[in-house]
């Protein structure tokens, strides 16, 4: 296998210090909130990692569609790996608001149709992964990961505009607000820019670990061809 | 300023959260590594028995081939 391309090694440290900087302004930078205190300051990550891994879902689909045009196998690496990265972050996201839900909430789960969405979309994808498992042939199991995250990318936006469409408690920070929420908060200039800076770092990683992703799937596609090779 | 309430104490929380955050990462990073290295290893090894298979079949020594001559008559080469 080639050695990693020097502009891979630079992301791969940039994506540590920029990982590290957010933390530090989430941590110690934005301030306190005055009601729910220092859980608030979860939010940060939770919406960063929600973005990018709503994103990578939606981003997917559009790779099933090249894949299903083109038929080339690179497309469906290309989407697996944009899958499993989302799928990460994804599980972050939900674990951080269920965190933060005990305290604000009063509970770590309730079934509201922004949790109850997430959690589809999440058990869309751990399916993907299940399914794509079963199927041998590798057009097969390319054209069926194909259809499968097509039809599964219109989970990303049904639950991204959950907090807008139906009767939710969850708070809409960002373009809007919904006044049935609990634990609703405006943000200062320090929080939003705290704010801006994680949805950059969290970007900046999903890349890093795309690019990465994508790598170890080439492999895996030689490691096939090799081993049709050999035992041929 | 006399009703003002505290900020309650919710640090917990938050230390766990990113706790988890980052140990999730962590482990995500460290199974892409660890991927990585154990194909690179199956890369290595399929490489040199398709090197060995190879070399096995040049090695082999050739043989005798029949051809037919324009008469019929099957000379040995």
């Amino acid at each position: 296998m080639k050695s990693k391309p020097t502009t891979l090694k630079i992301l791969d440290v940039f994506s540590i210090l920029v990982l590290g900087t957010a933390a530090y302004l989430a941590l110690v930078v934005a301030p306190t909130e005055r009601v729910m205190g220092n859980v608030q300051r979860v939010f940060y990550f939770h919406v960063g990692t929600a973005w990018t891994a709503l994103l990578g879902f939606i981003f997917a689909a559009v790779l099933s569609v090249i894949y299903l045009v083109t038929k080339d196998r690179k497309w469906d690496r290309i989407q697996v790996a944009a899958i499993e990265v989302s799928l990460v972050f994804f599980f972050i996201t939900i674990v951080l608001g269920s965190i933060w839900a005990r305290p604000v909430w009063n509970t770590w789960w309730t079934w509201d149709p922004r949790l109850t969405t997430a959690t589809i979309t999440e058990l869309i994808y751990i399916a993907y992964f299940m399914l794509r498992q079963g199927i041998d042939d590798p057009d097969r199991r390319a054209r069926f990961g194909a259809v499968y995250a097509l039809l599964g990318g219109l989970s990303a936006p049904i639950t991204f505009f959950a907090i807008r469409l139906f009767r939710t408690i969850h708070p809409v920070v960002i373009a809007g607000s919904n006044p049935e929420a609990d634990g609703s908060f405006s943000m200062t200039g320090d929080m939003l820019s705290v704010f801006f800076f994680a949805l950059f770092t969290f970007t900046v990683i999903f890349i890093d670990l795309f690019w990465n992703r994508i790598r170890l799937g080439d492999l895996q596609e030689k490691v096939e061809q090799l081993k049709l090779k050999v035992t041929m | 300023m006399f009703f003002q309430e505290p900020i309650p104490d919710t640090s917990g929380y938050m230390i766990a959260g990113y706790a988890i955050a980052f140990i999730v990462m962590s482990l995500y990073v460290a199974s892409l590594y660890l991927r990585n290295r154990n194909l690179n290893r199956d890369v290595e090894m399929l490489e040199e028995m398709e090197k060995a298979t190879t070399g096995l079949e040049t090695n082999q020594p050739k043989k005798p081939t029949k051809t037919v001559t324009k008469r019929g008559r099957k000379i040995q080469s």
